[in-house]
């Protein structure tokens, strides 16, 4: 008796989820004609934090890289920026994308240091990077050293004319980055890349036994999000105005709210950060003002989660109810003999 | 020549900062990220403590030690214990929790603002050495504590029963556990024996320094840094490894004060760059 055996990715609800977010990317895109500034300063900062989870997610959850360091890049891409529009003259959002490049270049050599260490050693000497960064950053008076400095007038206006115009500006290059940064991941998760890390993630030995070159999978991931990590962190600075070595390079802003929204949302699931990132804004919005209270309850919080459902809430939905929002597993399915 | 002799003696500090790190991840494999927010936890219970008893900060110890230990076996028996396994992330993930936890609990009770402890003139006392050289007395007690503590450390893993048990979960967790060796005890009494010499280590930052909640992770990093140029797995590498961090900060610090963090760092990653096993290295 012959089946037939169909091998499928996408499901129910996953081409529902599909309709949803082409509906919510035309709400998003024409975001600028309804909403107001507040609102589109918020936007911004919720595509920064999704898309900086979703990368941290790329390397720990799918390629066994944990950095806690990730924040060296946010800062490269903010002062790159500065210094591209200050000292060079190229336009604001043009520097946007080569800062991401610049933060890519940095991110050769320290992966070539840094890939030495293992595991939680190497977590730990990424941290020591983005220390070098933060230190050195503070030492350059032409960037304000350790105090910072804001973008000059002539470059804010440079963007645009007028506010409006540059407010929206700025928002759509956010709305371009996050898409663009979400697009990238999935595609590589599809491919026989993103097997590949999967592979490394899971075992080391056995990946690199059915051919996988481990070395050149990491490094090649490493320096991706290390580049669209440096993109957003200009796109941060450009929106904030200003930069500082503690602000861009904080480990606090960059790195623990990034694993907080990651580690509830969902480790190694391309859900768990867009679901974290819902959460954390949500958390913030109510209780941000307690101060070191509210800090004390998300580690609290992100030490029981990871204790008791480490998979996150999109582990949870994908193993209670099946729920999956990017179709990325592959499913067999036996066709009905006509 | 001065400065050079403040650098190893700072480097006893550091081994110091760095014995309790390096041991639990001997003989657990867990890096513990708390690690320095729970060297500044213990300056303020030493605070507290000295403060509210009168007592001198190196006698409030006696309080310190034994409370930091009973805390790290707490931590380790109810907490740390279910994170461990193949994966590293939860133990990372949740040691990171906790230091986040920490540093914003001792905002919230101490306030940001920087503290000493006061040592009644331990701190400024010095003797002078020929050619002009004059040295504290408090480095060079933190240099012979942070060597005794280590010999102590060297003589309970190779000389004693507890320290067998050690080794043996190290080497095989399965094996060691099928020899009748409760593996969930002894982890708790690894992280107690941690945060005991944490405790030492916390009480001298605080004599030596102002210290505020926030400076935690900058003293794992340099523990870290300490293991690494070290050699992983060996005690004595690791009092090597901050002296050498703590003669490249203080040279640092010579040439600019805003180098000295710095030039720490750099001289690390050098040495990861072009001696990644560290000097005196053991384990594989």
């Amino acid at each position: 008796m012959t089946e037939n055996v169909r091998i499928e990715r996408s499901s129910r609800t996953s081409r529902i989820f599909a309709a949803a977010g082409l509906l919510i990317f035309v709400l998003l895109v024409t975001a600028p004609f309804y909403s107001g500034r507040s609102a589109l300063h918020l936007l911004v900062e919720i595509f920064s934090y999704l898309a900086l989870a979703s990368l941290w997610n790329l390397l720990a959850g799918y390629s066994g890289l944990v950095s806690i360091g990730q924040q060296a890049f946010v800062g490269l891409g903010g002062y790159s920026l500065f210094t591209l529009t200050m000292f060079a003259g190229v336009s604001p959002i043009l520097a946007i994308f080569l800062a991401g490049l610049i933060a890519a270049l940095f991110a050769m050599p320290t992966a070539w240091i840094i890939f030495r260490l293992k595991g939680a050693y190497f977590a730990i000497g990424t941290w020591v990077v983005a220390e070098v960064y933060r230190l050195t950053f503070a030492q350059v008076s032409i960037l304000g050293g350790g105090s910072g400095s804001s973008l000059p007038t002539q470059v804010i206006q440079s963007i645009a004319p007028t506010r409006a115009i540059r407010d929206n500006l700025i928002y759509w290059t956010g709305l371009f980055l996050i898409v663009a940064v979400l697009a990238t991941i999935y595609l590589i998760l599809r491919s026989r890349w993103g097997l590949a890390l999967a592979a490394i993630r899971d075992s080391e030995p056995a990946a690199e036994s059915v051919g996988v070159d481990n070395y050149r999978a990491k490094f090649l991931v490493y320096l991706l999000t290390a580049g669209a990590t440096g993109c957003v962190g200009a796109l941060i600075s450009l929106q904030e105005l200003r930069i500082s070595p503690d602000a861009a390079f904080s480990v606090n802003d960059w790195t623990a709210f990034i694993i907080f929204i990651v580690v509830i949302g969902g480790i190694g699931r391309m859900e768990g950060p867009l679901l974290g990132t819902i959460i954390f804004f949500l958390l913030r919005e109510f209780f941000a003002d307690w101060g070191p209270w509210y800090l004390m309850l998300l580690g609290l919080f992100a030490i029981v989660m990871m204790l008791a459902i480490p998979k996150g809430i999109a582990g949870l939905l994908a193993d209670r109810f099946d729920i999956q929002i990017f179709p990325l597993r592959r499913r067999v399915r036996l066709e009905e003999p006509k | 020549m001065g400065t050079i002799l403040d650098g190893i003696l700072l480097g006893g500090l550091y081994a110091l900062f760095a014995a309790g790190l390096s041991l639990i991840f001997g003989v657990m494999r867990l890096v513990n990220i708390a690690h320095g927010d729970l060297i500044i936890l213990s300056a303020y219970i030493a605070l507290v403590v000295s403060g509210g008893l009168g007592l001198h900060p190196l006698v409030s110890l006696v309080i310190v030690v034994p409370l930091m230990a009973s805390l790290g076996y707490a931590l380790q028996r109810s907490i740390l214990n279910r994170t461990l396994g193949k994966d590293i992330l939860p133990p990372l993930l949740v040691t990171f929790g906790l230091s986040v936890f920490l540093q914003n609990a001792l905002l919230q009770i101490f306030s940001g603002d920087s503290r000493l402890l006061h040592a009644g003139g331990l701190e400024t006392l010095h003797v002078d050495l020929p050619a002009g050289v004059a040295v504290g007395v408090l480095p060079c007690l933190m240099f012979m504590v942070a060597v005794a503590v280590i010999s102590g450390l060297q003589l309970l893993l190779y000389r004693t029963g507890l320290g067998r048990a050690f080794r043996s979960v190290s080497d095989d967790q399965e094996a060691a556990q099928l020899m009748g060796i409760n593996n969930a005890h002894l982890f708790g009494l690894a992280m107690a024996l941690s945060l005991s010499i944490v405790s030492i280590a916390g009480v001298f930052l605080g004599i030596r320094t102002n210290f505020d909640p926030s400076i935690g992770p900058t003293r794992l990093i340099f523990a870290f840094e300490a293991i690494i140029i070290g050699g992983l797995g060996d005690l004595w590498g690791t009092l090597v490894g901050g002296v050498i961090l703590g003669v490249a900060q203080t040279l640092g610090a010579k040439i600019n004060p805003g180098y000295q963090i710095l030039a720490g760092h750099i001289v690390f990653l050098a040495i990861l760059t072009f001696r990644p096993q560290g000097f005196f290295p053991k384990t594989r």
